[in-house]
């Protein structure tokens, strides 16, 4: 019977994951309250939300992983140094974590007059469960309106702040757990 | 199609009754906290667990005593985000805690730009400003920033917006005259300065003098300045050429105290001009004496 719940965890993990894959993307038009306007090509803001999203892939096998180096490319600053803390402190206490990002509505909402900043609103949906080892702690269901302040690197626009508004999650998130004995609940 | 299914058949597991634990609902989570507050979350039930709260942000773990209240002293959790709040052990329960920054400003990141720039630009220096609190976490309700621009020998400039999704942003003129520029971005009691190196802008006119010295002819310019009145700096090139028959002579000259001086060969008859940059000055005809 344990045998057989291990294998549905399991499949719920395979479950996520493959759902993982295929996170929608929406792009709203800008809507800028700065005085520096986009190139009207588009060149900027497709840059910029390509890198944002590339960001994402990068932190979830950083925070899947426990590797902190592979946040480099695509996180600078604050935004890096709290996702490397956070992947030792994982580290440390044994546990991993899986993001499954569902759905993205972007949006560029400032750019900044000097063009060493963009920041863009993320109306995102994700599932985060946390792991250890193999198996599942918890995971929960969190739509969330996140805020990116994003700063041109060398190849790349890079993610500096990434942080959520408050009161940005709706209420209706699902929840489930792995009860004693290795059960899952919801 | 096959993994639609396996989907569907996670679900319907996950969602039957009989798994649910006997002691979830352990966990009484407030909404939100303020980053870096001290806060306390109730536990109910009898044995030993393991709190996780794990977000983008931070991570922490906490051995717990089921029944009784699991306090977090002030500076625990600072950093803003949405965590996953997992029990686990003696009982199990997850939940969502959301941190949110502290309204009141402690850091200000200030990009100011450029730092050197020449006189009299209208709105060539800008200024942005990021709020954040004593954690750096962005400050995102909305904070009035003033921005000062002053240079000493020019009236100052002030400005003040207010923060939109954690900045606000000023763009300003550059002074009449040149100086050190301060400028200067606040909120709430935190300050912020960048110097802003106002230059003197290019010539405004040129006019040149020319003298017998010996064999050569001294050739010097009035003062200097730019539009504005200020002297040109030190260094700045001046360009003088003569022209006779087709033929040009140059000579390039660093601006010295306001002036550029030089001793060049010139045959009667040669027409003599000046320039700076995109800036031409007068013409001389020289006939072998002034």
């Amino acid at each position: 019977m344990i045998g057989r719940l291990a294998a549905i965890a399991g499949t719920l993990t395979l479950c996520l994951a493959c759902c993982a894959q295929e996170a929608s993307v929406r792009e709203e038009p800008p809507n800028l309250h700065g005085s520096h306007q986009l190139d009207p090509e588009g060149v900027t803001e497709k840059s910029v939300i390509r890198d944002y999203l590339e960001s994402w892939k990068s932190m979830r096998q950083a925070l899947d992983s426990n590797q902190a180096s592979q946040l480099s490319p695509y996180f600078a600053g604050t935004a890096k140094d709290r996702l490397a803390d956070v992947i030792t402190q994982q580290a440390k206490m044994g546990i991993h974590t899986q993001y499954v990002d569902r759905s993205h509505d972007l949006q560029i909402i400032f750019y900044s007059p000097e063009g060493l900043s963009i920041e863009m609103t993320d109306d995102v949906v994700y599932d985060e469960q946390v792991m250890q080892g193999g198996n599942t702690l918890g995971t929960q269901t969190i739509h969330a309106r996140y805020l990116a302040v994003l700063t041109p690197g060398d190849v790349r626009w890079m993610v500096r702040i990434f942080q959520p508004e408050a009161g940005s999650a709706n209420a209706g998130d699902e929840t489930s757990i792995k009860g004693p004995g290795g059960r899952t609940a919801r | 199609m096959r993994i639609h299914r396996i989907c569907v058949l996670a679900g319907i597991v996950l969602g039957a009754p009989g798994f649910a634990s006997a002691q979830a609902g352990a966990l009484n989570l407030p909404a939100s906290v303020r980053a870096g507050a001290a806060f306390t979350i109730p536990t109910s039930g009898s044995g030993k667990a393991t709190l996780y709260i794990v977000g983008p942000g931070q991570v922490l773990r906490r051995d717990v005593d089921l029944g009784t209240p699991l306090e977090f002293a002030a500076g625990d959790l600072y950093n803003a985000g949405r965590y996953v709040v997992v029990l686990t052990g003696g009982a199990s329960d997850v939940g969502q805690l959301e941190v949110t920054p502290v309204p009141k400003p402690s850091n200000i990141a200030f990009l100011a730009k450029p730092s050197r720039l020449p006189v009299g630009l209208r709105g060539g220096i800008s200024g942005t400003a990021y709020v954040f609190d004593a954690y750096h976490n962005l400050i995102l309700n909305p904070i009035p920033v003033s921005f000062d621009l002053t240079n000493q020998s020019s009236p100052e400039q002030k400005t003040t917006a207010d923060s939109h999704n954690g900045v606000a942003w000023t763009e300003m003129n550059s002074a009449e005259r040149q100086g050190k520029a301060k400028f200067i971005a606040r909120a709430e009691g935190v300050e912020v300065t960048r110097i802003i190196q106002e230059v003197p802008g290019d010539p405004c006119s040129l006019t040149m003098t020319a003298k017998p010295s010996g064999k050569e002819v001294e050739l010097q310019t009035q003062p200097i300045r730019d539009c504005s009145g200020n002297p040109v700096p030190d260094g700045t090139i001046v360009t003088f050429t003569a022209t006779y028959n087709g033929t040009q002579t140059t000579a390039d000259v660093p601006i010295k105290q306001d002036t550029a001086r030089v001793e060049m060969p010139v045959h009667p008859g040669a027409v003599i001009s000046v320039a700076s940059g995109v800036v031409a000055g007068n013409e001389i005809r020289w006939e072998g004496r002034p």
